[in-house]
């Protein structure tokens, strides 16, 4: 077939290879394999890969210096990594036209001080090749709440209005990846709310979004899945449900036989606090496991006074995620 | 864990992005826009308003002295270069504090990251940088220049036999130096790259100046001095050039000759520019360019 099409005349095999290019799934908004970084003598991020898929809300979670930062800005090109591959949209990172649809709010925001609001975004939009109309710049601003603050000069903003006309900066050549990093360290609890129903307006829009955040609670809310970075290494990846997947049940019971403790055993692992009992739940559990648990203490003569689930919130995750990685660190020392 | 190993697919062709160009002139017309807004454009108008005052009136006094009109036009040449080299630092001193901040002063601040996150070259940016901190100084010492010309004419009656030359070999220079401390910029602070450019240039200068004393005084070992300052960093070449374009031809003789003394004299040039020279000054231009742009794409931000 592919010598049919090759031989065939009228430049039927260029459309037939377009065809078949343009029935292919699109590339994901970010994809990076094996990135290595090293500043001298200190490693920043060692193989780390991951993927944010199209219209995808994936979040960077990780403990100060974990190389979040350093992950985003290899993606954006605006790091060159020592060793590995980083794409943007299907094109490589190091190729400036693979930032055309893409919005970027870095930690360390700064506008130029001596433009106005509106100035700034029209600036980006000139070097986004973009074309976006006054109006819809104007919207923009309105959506991060400066409308009233266009026409003046960025020097007068505070931190929290400067972070809010970066994320104007970075949604308003209408992006089709946003990468948003710390976006709400100096914003109120208002302001987050707004950066929360921001993200969640992407993601109806189908626009892929990678959120960096430390507010654990901002990116359980929004995020389709997460990567947990912990010394420059990625420690966790998967969907929320995926990482807290796992549930427990709190048991307060009287007249344990060994029989009925076996049967606890059975389940998942027992822990005693007092009075309580806590099991944990099997991952792939389909809502039988606690039921049948109490029928069978029941039969087995145990007398059953309270049955509380348990969710592990994502915080607690990730705490086990970094405590794991530094006991197990500490025992290959030893 | 969903993250696969194989690398995607090539996607469709991505829109494009700004081109290449419009980048470029983006990027000038933004610089000019913070030269114009920042407090340097201030600065830079009153000390040019405050020289060209102060040679007004130090040219209608001599105007009032009984002077023979040889004697007239060498002083006024004298006068009209140390003004022009009152500019010509001037201009040094307010392009190379503001090349600092516009491309280190980014980078430090973080107003670099959000800019190059767009799809731009990066060496599309720093030529855009470049190009309008050279107009920016270029035309500074251009209008500051013309006016002077234009007092010296008014007060004593005097006009250079080439001003235009004289003007363009300004603003080469001014170039030449900017071009010095995009590249210094690129590498360290704000405040260091500006300081050391200006440091340089002047040290060029004192070099240009002991060299001319060398070869008045036909040593050729104090000579070489100035001339290997010359083709290192071409401002003093270029100004001295400019200088001769100033100056009365008739200058050099009434000072008593170009080995009698006029040659070792800081604000006379006794030869107008070579062609090579010229072309040595572009082909340094756009070396020292080249490596600030290697520099500057090769840059972890």
């Amino acid at each position: 077939m592919a010598t049919d099409s090759l031989t065939a005349p009228d430049g039927a095999a260029l459309r037939a290879a377009s065809e078949l290019v343009s029935a292919l799934p699109p590339a994901p908004a970010a994809w990076c394999s094996g990135l290595h970084k090293r500043y001298r003598k200190r490693t920043a991020v060692e193989d780390v890969s991951l993927q944010v898929g199209r219209g995808e809300v994936v979040g960077l979670l990780g403990p100060n210096g974990a190389g979040k930062t350093t992950v985003i800005k290899m993606l954006l090109g605006l790091v060159r990594p020592d060793a590995g591959e980083a794409m943007l949209l299907g094109r490589p990172s190091a190729d400036p036209a693979a930032r055309a649809r893409v919005g970027y709010l870095p930690e360390l925001f700064r506008y130029q001080p001596w433009l106005s609001a509106a100035e700034v975004l029209a600036l980006h939009v000139r070097l986004a090749g973009g074309d976006v109309s006054r109006a819809e710049q104007a919207e923009c601003l309105s959506l991060v709440g400066l409308g009233g603050r266009a026409a003046d000069r960025v020097g007068g903003f505070s931190k929290g209005m400067q972070q809010r006309l970066g994320l104007a900066v970075a949604l308003v050549a209408r992006p089709e990846f946003v990468v948003l990093d710390e976006p709400t360290s100096a914003l109120d609890p208002l302001g987050r709310a707004d950066v929360r129903d921001i993200v969640l307006e992407l993601r109806t829009r189908g626009v892929a979004v990678l959120l960096n955040s430390h507010l654990i609670g901002e990116v359980e809310r929004v995020c389709d899945r997460v990567v947990v970075l912990d010394r420059g290494r990625v420690a966790a990846s998967g969907t929320l449900a995926e990482l807290l997947g796992q549930r427990e049940l709190r048991l307060q019971l009287t007249g344990l036989t060994p029989a009925a403790q076996q049967r606890l055993a059975a389940t998942g692992r027992v822990d005693t606090d007092g009075a309580w009992l806590t099991v944990a739940v099997p991952a792939d559990d389909d809502g039988t496991a606690a039921p049948d648990l109490v029928a069978d203490l029941v039969a087995l003569g145990v007398r059953v006074h309270a049955v509380e689930p348990v969710r592990i919130s994502l915080e607690e995750r990730l705490l086990g995620i970094l405590r794991d990685g530094a006991a197990s660190r500490a025992g290959e020392q030893s | 864990m969903t993250t696969s190993d194989t690398r995607p697919a090539p996607d469709r062709p991505a829109p494009p992005g700004a081109s290449t160009l419009r980048t470029v002139l983006t990027v000038a017309a933004l610089t000019l826009r913070e030269a114009s807004r920042r407090r340097v454009l201030l600065a830079l108008a009153a000390l040019t308003v405050a020289l060209l005052v102060l040679s007004a009136w130090g040219f209608s006094r001599l105007a009032g002295e009984a002077l023979t009109s040889g004697e007239a036009r060498l002083t006024a040449s004298i006068v009209l270069n140390l003004v022009m080299f009152g500019f010509s630092l001037v201009a040094a001193l307010g392009t190379a504090f503001l090349a600092g901040p516009t491309l280190a002063g980014e980078t430090e601040s973080g107003i670099a990251l959000a800019v190059l996150s767009r799809p731009i070259r990066r060496s599309a940016f720093l030529l855009g940088k470049w190009l309008g901190l050279v107009a920016f100084g270029s035309g500074f010492v251009v209008v500051a220049g013309l006016a002077e010309i234009l007092v010296v004419r008014a007060t004593v009656d005097y006009w250079p036999p080439s001003p235009v030359t004289a003007l363009a070999l300004l603003a080469a220079q001014t170039a030449v130096l900017l071009t010095l401390t995009v590249l210094l910029a690129t590498a360290v602070s704000p405040m260091a790259s500006g300081v050391i450019a200006v440091g340089l240039f002047c040290t060029t200068w004192v070099a240009g100046v002991v060299g001319a004393i060398g070869t008045a005084l036909g040593n050729d070992a104090v000579a070489q001095v100035g001339a290997v300052s010359r083709v290192l960093l071409p401002t003093d070449g270029l100004w001295r050039g400019a200088m001769n374009a100033f100056q009365d031809p008739s200058a050099i003789v009434q000072f008593g000759g170009a080995d009698q003394g006029a040659g070792a004299f800081p604000f006379l040039s006794v030869a107008p520019l070579s062609a090579a020279y010229l072309a040595w000054s572009a082909v340094w231009v756009l070396m020292i360019g080249g490596l600030a742009a290697a520099a500057y794409i090769r840059k972890d931000l």
